[in-house]
């Protein structure tokens, strides 16, 4: 039977530590909402989401209750509206009305974000793709709620340089679209290789066309009950550091399962995967930085923390796929810069450079993320920095992303609030050597040796 | 059965449990095991409660629980036992 020191554990860790279930997102297809018609086609896909998730928020409410935890998002992810608008979007106009037609679903049922305003476009673009991608900038300008994301790499395809060119160029519009508000519209938009069909967590989040109609997905976190137990094995040798951390990803991704299953009987809908990344945010003792330091470092950036992230990533899906059989998503450790004071310190400190959060993002779990840069930055050296990190995700076989916003009107040594969860950053400086002749390529780069597999 | 924890943490003072029983008797909530224990003059209890003959439903006995508690001065949260279950036995 369950004794006091167990309940007193678990209750620490919700209470103390921030244990928190960090999302529940439904996956809604909308491939049975295609119309030609753009009008015909907002309003089934209206009356789709708003009827599939119309109790979601009020079940994570009940689920909450019930177990006494947290779960902080209640999100939804739909098929890529690259596919979905193609009949029936002819300008980058139609493409901002499916995303207003999102913003309202999404405040309709009450969720904090939707994800979806997606594009898959790995090896070429089709009309309606490009179409989508320019239309971004409005999108992100005219909504609020709708997270965006294009897939422009993956190990099977190799990468599209004339996408990563592209977004280079969207970036720096949709910065500018949104400069009154620090450009916060870059903080809604990721560009991926490898990107996967069942993740939960934003912006990246769309439901991927392996997926069935509907499905739940769990995003699970608890830095900082990871940090605590870092934190008892302090002095110790690397293999009951690693034992550690994978005791507690255990317990950590038990109570996600729980929620999931859940969710997933409360709303009739089928379980789809646990994601158990670490996520941080802005609150303090939530900050996967503080879990490198505890290891023993002085700084997040310091030599040695690349191999205290990779044992802290490994461990975490250690832990994690012994705790649930269906694990997916991006699962490991998030590395944003804005969402975690950890990390903030440690650029302000001196101690971390875009080129280390580069080579840390080789063996974290996505890339690099929510990091400001200054506004000034040309779009090809924004293309430029992408095509490093999707080259990171192609050659290791593994995902990556980078969510880099350009703010406009500010430089190194300034800072920019994005408010909530996204929290503040202060600006990076960015390489000032140029690749343009290289952007100005164009083409794809052919996929690598190791993706001949069959 | 729908077994439920319920947790009391505060300052130690008369009568503690004696008004969470009643509360619990008052909504037809039967007790299985009671713990409890005094740690630096604080009072930490642990109740197994069985939910299923409940008059009311989980998320208002959380709630008037909660309520309780605040009127004491002391932290009382009801949880499923699941959580626990699921966190600490394969």
């Amino acid at each position: 039977m369950i004794n006091l020191f167990e309940v007193n554990e678990t209750n620490k860790m919700i209470e103390q530590e921030n244990l928190d279930v960090r999302t529940i997102t439904i996956g809604i297809s909308l491939i049975d909402c295609i119309d030609a018609n753009i009008d015909i086609l907002c309003q089934n896909i209206y009356k789709k989401i708003t009827t599939v998730a119309a109790d979601l928020v009020k079940t994570g409410e009940n689920i909450e209750k019930k177990y006494g935890i947290p779960i902080v998002n209640k999100r939804i992810s739909v098929t890529p509206i690259g596919l979905i608008g193609a009949s029936a979007c002819h300008t980058c106009d139609d493409f901002v009305k499916i995303a207003k037609t999102l913003d309202q679903c999404a405040r309709q049922v009450g969720v904090n974000f939707i994800g979806g305003y997606s594009a898959i476009v790995s090896k070429g673009m089709t009309k309606a793709e490009k179409l989508l991608i320019q239309s971004i900038p409005q999108a992100m300008k005219e909504t609020e709620l709708v997270c965006s994301s294009v897939n422009v790499g993956s190990t099977k395809t190799g990468i599209n340089m004339d996408a990563v060119k592209l977004i280079g160029e969207i970036i720096k519009e949709t910065a500018s679209f949104t400069k009154e508000q620090d450009s916060i519209g870059c903080a809604k938009f990721v560009v991926f290789c490898n990107a996967p069909d069942d993740n939960p967590f934003m912006a990246g989040a769309f439901h991927g066309v392996s997926e069935t109609d509907a499905i739940i997905n769990v995003g699970v976190s608890g830095p900082g009950v990871v940090r605590k137990a870092i934190q008892s094995a302090r002095g110790k040798d690397f293999g009951e550091l690693c034992e550690t951390v994978k005791k507690t990803a255990f317990k950590i991704t038990r109570v996600g399962q729980l929620v999931a299953r859940e969710a997933s009987a409360a709303l009739n809908i089928p379980f789809g995967i646990i994601d158990l990344s670490l996520a941080p945010t802005p609150a303090i003792g939530d900050s996967i930085a503080d879990c490198l330091t505890e290891m023993g470092l002085e700084r997040v950036g310091a030599p040695g923390t690349t191999a205290a992230l990779a044992i802290l990533n490994d461990q975490v899906k250690k832990g994690g796929v012994m705790a649930s059989s269906y694990v997916g998503g991006l699962s490991g450790a998030f590395i944003p810069v804005s969402e975690d004071q950890g990390m903030i310190d440690a650029v302000e400190a001196g101690a971390l450079t875009l080129e280390k959060l580069e080579a840390m993002t080789c063996v974290c779990s996505v890339g690099l993320d929510m990091i400001a840069i200054p506004g000034k930055t040309s779009a090809k050296t924004i293309a430029g920095i992408i095509a490093d990190e999707m080259a990171i995700g192609m050659i290791n076989q593994k995902t990556t992303a980078v969510r880099i916003i350009p703010v406009i009107g500010k430089d190194v040594g300034e800072k920019v609030e994005f408010g909530g969860l996204l929290g503040y950053a202060p600006i990076m400086p960015v390489n000032p050597f140029s690749c343009d002749e290289f952007i100005d390529r164009g083409g794809r780069i052919p996929a690598p040796i190791h993706s001949f597999k069959n | 059965m729908e077994k439920a924890i319920i947790t009391v943490v505060g300052k130690d003072q008369v009568g503690i449990i004696a008004q969470v029983c009643q509360s619990l008797a008052q909504k037809n909530i039967n007790i299985l095991d009671i713990s409890q224990t005094i740690l630096d003059g604080y009072f930490n209890m642990m109740m197994i409660v069985n939910m299923s003959s409940s008059k009311e439903p989980f998320a208002i006995v959380s709630d008037q629980l909660e309520k309780l508690g605040e009127s004491i001065g002391v932290y009382i949260k009801l949880q499923h036992e699941d959580i626990f279950n699921k966190m600490h036995r394969i």
